[in-house]
């Protein structure tokens, strides 16, 4: 069998270091990324919308991205880029971030504290509640209840079921009404027919969420939505030691 | 020793599927429906107008001592490892095979299972009360000790499945008992083909090696086969079974969307695996062991080879 020399071997290792050293130069770190926005102008700022400790900014719909895995923030602004979830602000952001970028970016996300939310006694929900929807789901309707993916509390399960806990309301019933699209309207009287709408979301593995959206109704969506945006705290830090019944 | 039990004909084409599944032979039509529940009347079809058996609303428990006790049971039911970790011998609890705690039809529902007990079964050759039916869940499913007849925990269960059958008649068999497991497809079933449905519609949750996702030290999705799973003598271990479940309630909240081929294809590709010991092991002998409790057990590969691995050697 062929052995190269020492010095044949060398060159291809130094061609590595070089490009390696390339890539780094070409990325800036994740929290400069937030901060300054991406190499080309068009990807803005991160901390405008997102605020500056990631936390977002709930009133607005603006989602919390600190201590989300970073698998999960690359997927979506993948998903953003080819239109899978569509939106007027991210889609362009994600589109002129670079695949180093996107990689920074959701590292340094993913490493900023996660919500905490401290097991709590189990109650009884009051029935047809948002918190009853979150802990029980509507069986009849085919809806497990959230926590049964999202995990007890909607602290998350890396990397595809997000956290529930701690994102604002306003972005999570957005999310819902992204994945259930608006059906149509048939003309009535004076008023004109509505042609449906499809999800403008449509990047759920398995389309787990749109026939969930599909099924719930708008006041139990806005309900739920405030349900997890009432949970978390990220002044404590996330305890992975305890153990959180349902 | 077994004694001699008369077998049903569902049974006996049962026993003959198991083998034709895996010479890959043409199943014949025929019921697979050998578990547990065989001695009991089979549960009758739901007719399309009428709804299922409708379980008391929670808003409706009693502040008292016997809610307590129910609401306790409940409580044991979700969180089986953490409140009752003395009996559970892996990462499952009630809640993953009886979903929406226990009240959905064609999820083992306990309305169902309860107002059918005491019963003959086959499993251990005796008549079982509702706690020997239980504790057969904790020695097989949660691969754990059985809890003793009068203990706390099978108290607060039983009180829970009492409650749950509030209103349902005693002793008549009602739709949605058990898994209600779709017919055997033709051609039999296919565990490379079962992978593929896997990989693309499972491993989300159940993760690529069914070993399930934790949170901390919250299971939150359960591991499937592998040590932390339930063992061979569970019910889940026969295709036939898990077919049932996975197809009225997998992936969750799209029940009914795999096909009856799918179904048994994914449920021959999780019970490939191997899983922790039979606890009913005869003289350390797999064979002895597939004999006396498996050739007559609906399809399973227990003590077969499977790409040319024995299973049924168990994991610790």
């Amino acid at each position: 069998m062929h052995q190269p020399t020492p010095r044949a071997r060398a060159w291809p290792l130094a061609g590595l270091l070089l490009l390696t050293s390339l890539a780094s130069h070409a990325a800036p770190d994740g929290d400069t990324l937030m901060q300054k926005g991406g190499a080309n102008p068009a990807a803005m700022p991160c901390i405008s919308c997102h605020a500056p400790d990631g936390k977002g900014m709930a009133p607005a719909g603006f989602p919390r991205l600190a201590g989300l895995p970073a698998d999960y923030i690359r997927k979506q602004l993948h998903d953003f880029k080819a239109g899978r979830r569509q939106n007027g602000v991210m889609q362009p952001i994600a589109t002129a971030l670079t695949e180093e970028e996107i990689d920074a970016l959701a590292g340094a996300y993913a490493a900023r504290p996660r919500v905490n939310v401290a097991p709590q006694p189990v109650g009884t929900p009051p029935e047809g509640s948002g918190a009853w929807i979150a802990l029980r789901g509507a069986w009849d309707r085919s809806i497990p209840e959230c926590t049964l993916c999202h995990g007890p509390g909607g602290i998350g399960v890396d990397p595809s079921f997000p956290p529930l806990a701690g994102q604002g309301a306003v972005y999570i019933e957005n999310q819902l009404k992204a994945w259930r699209g608006t059906p149509a309207v048939k003309a009535h009287g004076k008023t004109r027919a509505v042609a449906a709408v499809p999800p403008s979301r449509q990047n759920d593995p398995n389309g787990l969420m749109q026939h969930i959206a599909a099924s719930l109704t708008p006041t139990e969506m806005k309900a739920v939505a405030e349900y997890f945006g009432s949970l978390g705290d990220s002044s404590e830090p996330f305890d992975d030691t305890q153990h959180r019944l349902r | 020793m077994i004694a001699s039990t008369t077998y049903r004909p569902a049974l006996l084409a049962a026993m003959t599927l198991a083998l034709a599944g895996l010479a890959g032979f043409g199943a014949q039509a025929a019921s697979p429906r050998t578990d547990d529940q065989t001695q009991l009347p089979q549960a009758p079809a739901k007719a399309a107008s009428s709804p299922w058996f409708q379980p008391p609303a929670e808003s409706s428990l009693p502040n008292n001592a016997f809610g307590a006790l129910v609401r306790q049971g409940q409580a044991i039911f979700l969180n089986t490892k953490a409140l009752a970790p003395q009996y559970v011998g892996n990462e499952l609890a009630c809640v993953n095979c009886h979903l929406d705690r226990g009240r959905k039809a064609n999820s083992a529902p306990l309305w169902a299972a309860y107002t059918m007990y005491p019963a003959y079964r086959k499993k251990n050759d005796k008549v079982n009360s509702f706690a020997e039916r239980m504790q057969g869940c904790f020695q097989f499913s949660m691969n754990g000790k059985a809890p003793a007849a009068d203990s706390e925990v099978l108290n607060a269960l039983t009180a829970y499945a009492y409650w749950l059958s509030t209103g349902a008649p005693v002793g008549q068999a009602l739709p949605g008992r058990g898994f209600d497991e779709p017919m055997p497809p033709k051609g039999g079933y296919d565990i490379a083909r079962g992978a593929k449905v896997y990989s693309a519609q499972c491993a989300i949750c159940h993760g690529a090696n069914g070993e399930g996702k934790k949170v901390g030290a919250t299971q939150v999705f359960p591991p499937l086969w592998g040590k932390d799973s339930y063992n061979w003598g569970a019910g889940m271990h026969r295709i036939n079974t898990a077919a049932g479940f996975i197809q009225h309630n997998m992936p969750l909240g799209k029940g009914e969307t795999l096909s009856d081929q799918e179904a048994w294809d994914v449920a021959a590709f999780v019970n490939s695996h191997e899983r922790p010991q039979d606890p009913r092991l005869v003289n350390h002998d797999i064979e002895a062991t597939r004999k006396k409790f498996h050739e007559g057990d609906g399809v399973n590969l227990y003590g077969v080879m499977v790409d040319g691995v024995l299973l049924g050697q168990g994991v610790k």
